[in-house]
């Protein structure tokens, strides 16, 4: 039987995994998408463990809320890039870069 | 098992607005463009109806409801008035920017509704689940609102960024929720509070710590501000007022949540980061600064050092220090509201009017709209007698009275090294000869709105008492 912390290492790898996705990446804007949900699901594994080995609902119902709002914050990321590409006909990330000061 | 009906009274704000901005959503889809004022005249109504439920609906005692998820406290009647003051005043500015850059649509007032609504939430939550819902309604509003200007390129890109930003703040704060949760088994931050000092050391110690990364993202303090120059620069003037402006009141609620009202018991574990950030905030904030050419990315600095200021005073973990912040926060934002609607005042029609340049000769053109100028970089600066000064002074004497004098020293000495941006627009306007002789063109709305805004700083600054005694009044009560 796997017990809470092993859990919990499964939940901070993921975590640095889409972190590392967020920062090593230099090419493309969907792969920092992946990641960002991939930084989400990593919550919902803590979440998930903690609700079952404490016994308490409370974090599933959390988890449940982070899926909602995960969909709505893909649909407006994917949103964003739409335009992004639209208006400069790349979605690589080192061309981002008109802004600065 | 039986369920119980909760009481949806303390709530009734935001109901109502969440009601309104879908009525709107669907009024708005029937009308004509040239009779878009409609949705802009509906969306002021709301505004103006929902302040007087607020003011009337609230007996003045604490409430909590939804299973002790939902709080009204005076601390949260107060921000709610300060947040709906400042979406009035970004709509009411905004109106004739939008027009003349074919972006008066009803998106701006239903994505700025539904992000009050969400600041509402902030404001009120006491579980960590009503909090992540509101800054999440919060932040997408704005991840939108950014991009609205679909055919500009720099707003599209400024619109990625925040959103990349601000989807690894919120996993980095839901990565620190998941942690206090797992060491507290409980989301409600009463609880939370009770169960801090029996819960596992390390456990809470490693959550504190992504949560405040997160909130700093979110805040933009040094070292997690490098989206926010790039947004302010890239959004429209509109939205920059927008973001700029109301969520700061909705930040410091959510600090003053999580810190005061949750993890009070940690607090000389939060005290030495929030010292960190705060004095890397006010000298990276100021002394960039300096360097920039376009007003929006100054201001936008100058938001940075003022979050640093805003940090001092919750630092302190006493209640008289988050009274002091809170005063901090509400007159920030009514110089904001008055330094970004300068940049929409001298804008017209393809003309942004947000570099520095733009503002030669100012008091050549137009001199009251220069003293107005004048009036509020001298508050940002924190010159007596304006509102600034007495804000600045209040965090000091709070965080002189925890005995941190050396942290007073440095926050002193960097916002004496900001006075010299500020003192440079003031020098652009009454020194400089303007590039172009051309009258200002704006609405008169917009020029009642702005002289009131910035005579209000003036005023509170020549009797700043009333607003301290409310912000006292807030922490006293709890």
């Amino acid at each position: 039987m796997p017990e809470l912390s092993d859990y919990l290492i499964l939940g901070a790898i993921l975590f640095s995994l889409s972190i590392a996705g967020i920062f090593l990446n230099r090419k493309n804007v969907i792969i920092i998408l992946m990641s960002i949900e991939l930084m989400l699901l990593a919550v919902n594994m803590n979440f998930i463990a903690f609700s079952h080995f404490l016994n308490n609902i409370e974090g599933q119902v959390f988890v449940f809320f982070i899926l909602t709002v995960a969909a709505a914050e893909a649909a407006i990321g994917l949103a964003i890039l739409v335009v992004l590409f639209r208006n400069r006909r790349s979605i690589n990330v080192e061309e981002l870069d008109s802004l600065k000061g | 098992m039986n369920f119980e009906m909760p009481n949806f009274l303390p709530a009734l704000p935001e109901i109502f607005i969440l009601g309104m901005a879908c009525v709107l959503l669907l009024i708005d889809l029937f009308l004509k463009q040239q009779e878009r004022y409609l949705t802009y005249l509906f969306s002021l109504f709301t505004l103006l109806l929902v302040a007087v439920l607020t003011i009337y609906g609230y007996g003045g005692e604490r409430l909590t409801t939804f299973n002790g998820t939902y709080v009204a406290d005076s601390m949260s009647q107060i921000l709610k008035l300060g947040v709906y003051f400042a979406v009035f005043v970004v709509f009411v500015y905004s109106k004739d920017y939008l027009r003349d850059r074919d972006m008066f649509k009803g998106e701006f007032y239903m994505l700025g509704l539904f992000g009050m609504l969400g600041m509402m939430i902030m404001i009120s939550a006491h579980s960590l689940l009503t909090l992540y819902l509101g800054l999440e309604l919060l932040s997408l509003s704005m991840y939108a609102m950014v991009a609205m200007q679909r055919g500009s390129t720099k707003a599209s890109e400024a619109a990625m960024k925040y959103f990349v930003l601000g989807a690894i703040a919120s996993g980095m704060l839901l990565y620190g929720m998941s942690m206090i949760y797992g060491a507290t088994g409980t989301l409600n931050l009463d609880s939370i509070a009770s169960h801090a000092a029996t819960a596992d050391k390390t456990l809470m110690a490693f959550g504190l710590v992504f949560l405040l990364v997160g909130v700093a993202f979110k805040l933009g303090a040094v070292p997690f501000h490098m989206w926010l120059p790039d947004v302010y620069q890239g959004a429209p003037t509109a939205v920059t007022l927008y973001i700029g402006s109301a969520p700061k009141i909705a930040a410091f609620a959510l600090l003053v949540r999580l810190l005061g009202d949750g993890l009070l018991n940690l607090h000389d574990q939060w005290q030495s980061i929030l010292i960190i950030l705060a004095v890397l905030s006010m000298a990276v904030g100021n002394i960039v600064a300096i360097a920039q050419t376009n007003l929006k990315r100054m201001l936008a600095y100058s938001t940075i050092s003022h979050v640093g200021f805003l940090l001092l005073g919750i630092l302190t973990g006493t209640q008289s220090g988050f009274s002091s912040s809170m005063f901090y926060a509400l007159t920030y934002v009514l110089m904001a509201l008055g330094g970004f609607g300068m940049i929409m005042l001298i804008s017209r029609k393809g003309f942004e009017g947000d570099l520095l340049d733009d503002f030669k000769g100012l008091n050549k053109r137009s001199p009251w709209y220069a003293f107005m100028m004048l009036i509020l970089m001298f508050s940002m600066a924190g010159v007596p007698p304006f509102l600034g000064f007495w804000a600045k002074l209040a965090v000091l004497q709070e965080v002189i009275a925890a005995d941190m004098i050396w942290l007073a020293v440095v926050a002193v000495v960097f916002s004496i090294i900001g006075v010299f941006y500020y003192l440079r627009v003031i020098k652009l306007m009454y020194f400089d000869e303007p590039d172009s002789e051309e009258q200002l063109e704006c609405s008169t709305d917009m020029r009642l709105m702005i002289s009131a805004n910035a005579l209000m700083v003036l005023g509170l600054g020549l009797f700043p008492g009333s607003l301290m005694a409310v912000c006292a009044a807030a922490f006293s009560a709890t």
